[in-house]
């Protein structure tokens, strides 16, 4: 028998609850005469409290509040890739079948497609000793990824009958196990976890491989690890959404979760629209078979949008405890932050910083850690990578949600907004960005890429960081009164924030460029610099330099020079060789 | 027949307490009447047991916790929709003001409207054409997209709200049917003058519903009003295949009037005293522009909205750019120098701009010029900070050549008269112009085939 009682109060989607005190914390529940979907969030002897995650309007005083007995969880099994849903986890197409354009309240739609038949081939047998984890059933999910049916993790005995390959309704049961207990246990393609508790693995490892992203400034200069985290703070205007767009398209998971957590509507139209439509050049298929989508924007009810990111991340460590690298982007974390401030609003807590919640820290912690490089119950490699977008109120970093994130985040690309302002696009400041990740993955970068990767990525960096230095000079006085060699570092920069560091995510060629490109490219840029300084220090004014066109010949690359026609950007560097014997010969 | 209660609890600021209630729902309407002959109309805005907090409309002036009865209607604050709205004069709640007797209603909606879904919703991807450079050519507005104007006080954002009215809906001429919904909280009441002889003259009027709350109307109606106008708007653009332009003015007045709601009812404020909901209420609004699949129509969005002390990261300003497709920001600096429209187009954005510019929408080369004239406009305030230090004289050859572009750029390209109606064509050939102020090494964001068809030096 569920606890039931009744509503007393209601401000906003709290309500206060009477009449029963057997209501378990985090525990679901089915409110008024609509069953409104809502979560027990604290009780005490004379009333539970409850958050609700749709709108509350016309609620009364008495109407039934219904607990269900288990926590808000996500229903996991195929049908979840290539979908789109809301914060708790309800397809937004099946709403839009039984409500039209706008999402009612009460709709009662269940998350999978429970009469959809899949192909299923079953993995194991009878007598088959299993364990949570253990894959039963492989169902092609999509073009791109094989659903691995899993055993849930806390059961554990023998198989005892398995069904024949073929095609079953995700509620079938396909094997039945007998646990030590004797007793049967059915099992079918799904299973629930609660989304507020992480997923157990068989032991977290260290991370040692990037997560590719084409994006150069990404790769060289920051790198992420598989398994890492990274936030993106930026004011708006300064390209957080897109950054993610170009990360959900372009990095190398083999599965994106992408969150919209108090966002546009019109972005995650345009998520759907251009990702049906793109094709991932790895697989050729459709980049949304690969991708799923959560939203909640920020018109949609706000406790479901603190709900959203924890449907996000189990979703991702599923996919992760199947052997997948599963990259996460959560659109905004900020608004995830002030939902948690405008629920405590609500329930009269004490306020912390600008009014943040006192938990607010060990909530984002918490979140974060979920990420990892794993080996999972079944024994295979798997990860989940973290990147947040984060929106600082009034783009100012040192408010509580950015300046918490950073202590739990390993990455940090920071946007600017004077680099928006002049439409240089990522506008991801390379003084102030760091990455913890970079002596993580040096050794793979040497063994994978060139063994010179690591030390042309510093250079590049010396040079970005000696220019930041110039540049407060210049600031005084003007460029005209500094010595040729840091003329010449101020040419090189330019030619590296134009030729490398800008990136156009419109660009058939450069929105995505493989790591032994960004090599060759920086490589070109180094060569291009010696040279260079090998003139200067011969008495030759960076004037002369300019006059002649193979600064702006270097900057050209990334449109000019194909990512597969690597032999081209070989040829370059007998350009700078000419480039060089032509003001050596007239000039020495 | 539904009871009527006698007698309050508690009075404070807008908000009154009744107690006793039986089956009170949350957000209901009540009609409240004192000593049997005045009339006003409250909202349920928090229900504790048998005790239900209400927000009264037009101000609890008279009341005392005697003299009142309250009647529960059982109903959420509803307008009624039909296309007699046209040409209509309404106040902040809807109820015509401009004695022409009632309006009869094909039904009656709940203002608050219900979340569209993503799923259901279609990228914009027309350009509207405003005919001022400043916007087409830099900061595209798009059918269906919300763009907020970000102004001063003593800036002329109403003056470019309604040439933007004056334009963009007469400069079209396909049969499309186009409306205005124009939504005032708390404005002037010189202001809401202007914009009517704005619609008279230019011949709309009868296109035209105005929601007025002048700035000495009760103040908690103005959470109302823009809930109100968005309701009309969605119901002539979804239901009636209208498409419609809303214009919302003064937003942080809005704003103001949820503080001080919220300050009466006691909750925690957040940032500058605001409520910790602001984004989510700010949210509520601004998300009800858009197209929806297979509809005729759509809702764009022009709120206006003035910055407490020109500051772009006062709450208010900050959480609006945030949910809002980009922002027009206006300027003071550009005002004083006789600059109109005074937009300040470097922190000014369209979102929806890349994918309803270029070829097929305006012309092939509008993104890369106008990433060119970001680019070397920002470049422009470096040289000027330079030559504040240094002295024009001192500056490089190159430099110099920036500085001129700057003048060029806000005298030709920026400025315009408020009659002046330029079509892209003309808007992007200005463009070009003014770039070839500059050498070409130095348009370093256009694609050498752009340079070569439309580049032209024009060193004077």
């Amino acid at each position: 028998m569920n606890a039931e009682g009744k509503i007393y109060g209601i401000n906003g989607p709290i309500l206060s609850v009477i009449d029963c005190d057997s209501f378990r914390m985090a525990e679901m529940v089915l409110v008024g005469e609509e069953n409104l979907i809502g979560e027990v969030i604290g009780i005490s002897t004379e009333k539970t409290t409850v958050q609700v995650f749709e709108e509350t309007a016309g609620l009364r005083p008495g109407e039934l509040v219904k607990g269900t007995g288990t926590s808000i969880s996500v229903t996991l099994g195929p049908g979840i890739i290539g979908n789109i849903f809301d914060g708790i986890q309800r397809p937004l197409k099946d709403i839009q079948k039984l409500s039209g354009y706008y999402i009612s309240r009460g709709i009662a739609v269940s998350s999978l497609n429970n009469d959809k038949k899949w192909d299923a081939h079953m993995t194991v047998k009878i007598g088959d000793q299993v364990s949570g984890g253990t894959i039963i059933a492989e169902v092609p999910e999509t073009s791109v990824i094989i659903h691995k049916v899993m055993v849930p993790p806390s059961v554990k005995g023998t198989v005892t009958s398995v069904k024949p390959d073929g095609q079953y309704t995700v509620n079938d049961i396909i094997v039945q196990i007998t646990d030590e207990a004797g007793n049967t246990v059915d099992l079918t393609m799904v299973q629930k976890w609660p989304i507020r508790i992480p997923r157990p693995t068989a032991r977290r490892c260290p991370v040692e491989k990037p997560l590719i992203t084409g994006q150069r400034i990404l790769d060289t200069l920051f790198p992420i690890a598989k398994g890492g985290t990274a936030a993106i703070p930026g004011g708006f205007g300064t390209g957080k959404t897109m950054s993610q767009h170009q990360l959900a398209k372009w990095c190398d998971a083999d599965i994106i979760v992408y969150v919209g957590c108090g966002e546009r509507g019109n972005e995650m139209t345009q998520v759907l629209e251009d990702f049906s439509k793109l094709i991932d050049p790895k697989s050729g298929k459709p980049l949304l078979d690969r991708t799923m989508l959560i939203a909640n924007t920020s018109n949609m009810p706000v406790a479901a949008r603190e709900a959203s990111i924890y449907t996000g991340v189990t979703i991702a460590e599923y996919y992760r405890d199947m052997g997948y690298h599963v990259a996460l982007m959560a659109d905004s974390t900020s608004r995830w932050a002030e939902a948690l401030r405008e629920l405590s609003g609500r329930l009269e807590e004490m306020p912390a910083e600008e009014g943040f919640p006192a938990y607010l820290a060990s909530r984002l912690s918490s979140f974060y850690e979920r990420a990892g490089y794993v080996e999972t119950l079944n024994k295979k490699e798997g990860s989940v990578t973290i990147i947040g977008a984060v929106s600082p109120q009034g783009g100012d970093f040192s408010e509580p949600v950015t300046q918490n994130t950073k202590r739990f985040v390993r990455c940090f690309w920071t946007l600017d907004r004077a680099l928006a302002y002049a439409r240089h696009f990522p506008a991801i400041q390379w003084m102030t960005s760091y990455s913890e990740y970079l002596t993580d993955l040096e050794p793979w970068f040497e063994a994978n890429v060139s063994p010179e990767f690591v030390r042309y990525r510093n250079e590049i960096m010396k040079i970005l960081h000696e220019e930041s230095n110039l540049m407060e000079i210049v600031k005084l006085i003007g460029s005209d009164v500094l010595p040729d060699d840091q003329k010449l570092i101020l040419e090189i920069s330019r030619v590296i924030r134009l030729g490398f560091v800008q990136q156009n995510a419109y660009h058939p060629l450069d929105t995505y460029v493989p790591l032994n490109k960004q090599l060759k490219m920086m490589e070109v840029i180094y060569y291009l610099y010696e040279k260079s300084l090998l003139l200067v220090n011969m008495g030759m004014p960076v004037s002369l330099l300019r006059e002649d066109d193979i600064f702006e010949r270097v900057i050209a690359i990334k449109y000019n020079i194909g990512n597969d026609e690597l032999d081209k950007l070989e040829d370059f560097k007998k350009e700078i060789d000419a480039f060089y014997n032509r003001l050596y010969d007239k000039n020495a | 027949m539904p009871i009527e209660y006698f007698g309050l609890k508690q009075i404070s600021g807008p908000l009154i307490v009744l107690e006793g209630v039986e089956n009170a729902s949350y957000e209901e309407v009540v009609e409240i009447k004192i000593d049997e002959n005045t009339k006003k109309v409250g909202r349920i805005i928090e229900i504790h047991g048998d005790k239900a907090i209400i927000q009264v409309f037009q101000g609890t002036e008279d009341m005392s916790l005697t003299n009142t009865s309250i009647k529960l209607t059982g109903k959420p604050m509803e307008i009624g929709l039909s296309e007699d709205l046209l040409g209509r004069t309404l106040n902040g709640i809807g109820k015509p003001i401009d004695g022409l007797g009632n309006i009869y209603s094909e039904k009656k909606v709940s203002i608050n409207g219900k979340p569209l879904n993503p799923v259901a919703r279609e990228y914009p991807r027309n350009f509207i054409q405003t005919g001022i450079s400043a916007i087409d050519g830099l900061v595209t507005l798009i059918r269906g997209q919300k763009l907020p104007i970000f102004s001063g006080n003593g800036l002329p954002h109403d003056q470019l709200a309604a040439q933007i009215i004056r334009q963009a809906t007469l400069g079209s001429d396909s049969n499309e049917k186009f409306a205005v919904v124009f939504a005032a909280m708390g404005i002037k009441n010189d202001v809401a003058d202007f914009f009517r002889k704005t619609f008279e003259e230019s011949g709309v009027s009868s296109h035209v519903v105005m929601l007025l709350n002048l700035a000495s109307d009760p103040v908690v109606e103005r959470i109302i009003t823009p809930r109100a106008a968005l309701t009309i708007a969605e119901y002539l653009a979804y239901e009636k295949g209208m498409n419609i332009l809303v214009i919302l003015s003064d937003i942080t007045t809005y704003c103001e009037a949820l503080r001080e709601i919220s300050s009466s009812k006691g909750e925690i404020p957040s940032r500058k005293g605001y409520p910790g909901y602001l984004y989510s209420d700010l949210a509520s609004m601004y998300e009800r522009a858009g197209i929806v699949q297979g509809g005729k129509g759509s809702v764009t969005q022009i709120p206006i909205l003035t910055m407490p002390n020109d500051d772009i990261t006062h709450p208010i300003p900050d959480l609006t750019g945030y949910i809002t497709e980009g922002q027009i920001v206006l300027e003071k600096r550009l005002h004083q120098q006789n600059v109109y429209p005074p937009v300040n187009v470097l922190p000014s954005l369209s979102r929806l701009m890349k994918d309803g510019v270029g070829e097929g929408f305006t012309r092939e080369d509008h993104q890369a010029l106008a990433n060119q004239l970001f680019s070397s406009y920002a470049h422009v305030g470096e040289v000027r900070d330079l030559a504040s230090v240094i002295g024009e004289e001192e500056l490089s050859d190159v430099d110099k050549l920036y500085i001129m572009f700057g003048k060029a750029f806000e005298n030709q390209f920026i400025k315009q008269t408020k009659f002046e109606n330029r079509d892209i064509e003309h808007t992007l050939e200005l463009g070009w112009k003014i770039l070839g102020i500059l050498p070409r090494e130095e348009l370093d964001r256009i694609d050498t085939v752009f340079l070569d068809k439309y580049y032209t030096s024009n060193k004077e």
